[in-house]
């Protein structure tokens, strides 16, 4: 973890670096997040969906990117979850959201990564998102969670 | 309720670190694609799998994985065991594959429910 404070509203905010390739510490995010949610006492369905979306969205940026930047802001009613990457961008984004579409390289693959459900996954567990991404730049994508399920 | 020992036990398996023998197993899956995983492993399952690679302490943490077994006899990297324990994530290895493991832990799961 880089960087947790709470904010002016209460809000905890905790920042992470994902370096692209890097998968020694691919993870730390969402482990970094499960973690302060446990400990605030959140809803166990809560954490799960939080925890898997946010796992889902730090492996795009190491598969796919160069580097990136996860910032969660947790509150008792709702989480942030923006991703903000420099990479390759992705160019048609409705064929990234297809369930099984992948890009991932052979080696990502053999380790049981890049299997396609990743957006999907993340589709699945959030009740908001966002997703934007301008080619040879980079993507940025942004979750919401309510406590109190879908709004 | 069947404790991780008990499974550890029926099923052979290898303990690669210290576990809570305690521990309850809740369910089972078996799978080598982490998304997969992820996505539909119940909390508190025993989870199956080839891969032996550090990452699949990090699903199990995030699942509230009960522990992992590595299949085939296949070799367990050391940045893998340091992971788990610094996780606190039961790891074991089994000589058999994922099919005959799983197998064994249904037939272990159901004899005490």
């Amino acid at each position: 973890m880089n960087d947790a404070r709470p904010n002016n509203d209460s809000r905890i905010v905790l920042e992470f670096r994902i370096k692209g390739m890097d998968f020694t510490t691919a993870g730390e995010a969402a482990t970094g997040i499960k973690r302060t949610m446990t400990q605030l006492g959140m809803p166990a369905d809560m954490i799960r969906r939080v925890a898997s979306a946010t796992y889902e969205a730090e492996i795009n940026v190491v598969i796919h990117a160069h580097r990136g930047c996860l910032v969660a802001k947790i509150g008792p009613e709702r989480i942030e979850i923006c991703v903000e990457d420099e990479g390759p961008g992705i160019p048609d984004i409705d064929l990234a959201m297809q369930d099984g579409y992948s890009t991932a390289p052979t080696h990502v693959r053999e380790m049981g990564f890049g299997a396609g459900m990743g957006l999907t996954n993340i589709k699945r567990c959030v009740d908001q998102m966002h997703l934007d991404s301008v080619v040879d730049k980079g993507t940025t994508l942004r979750l919401l969670f309510f406590s109190k399920g879908r709004e | 309720m069947v404790k991780l020992v008990e499974v550890v036990e029926a099923l052979e398996l290898c303990p690669q670190g210290s576990y809570d023998p305690e521990r309850p197993v809740k369910a089972g899956y078996v799978g080598d694609l982490l998304s997969d995983v992820m996505a539909h492993a119940q909390e508190g399952s025993l989870w199956v799998t080839m891969q032996s690679h550090q990452n699949i302490v990090a699903v199990a943490v995030l699942v509230g994985m009960a522990g992992i077994v590595i299949t085939g006899d296949r070799p367990v990297k050391p940045e893998t065991l340091e992971t788990a324990r610094r996780e606190q994530v039961a790891l074991f290895s089994a000589s058999s594959r994922s099919f005959e493991v799983c197998g064994r832990l249904f037939a272990c799961l159901k004899d005490k429910e």
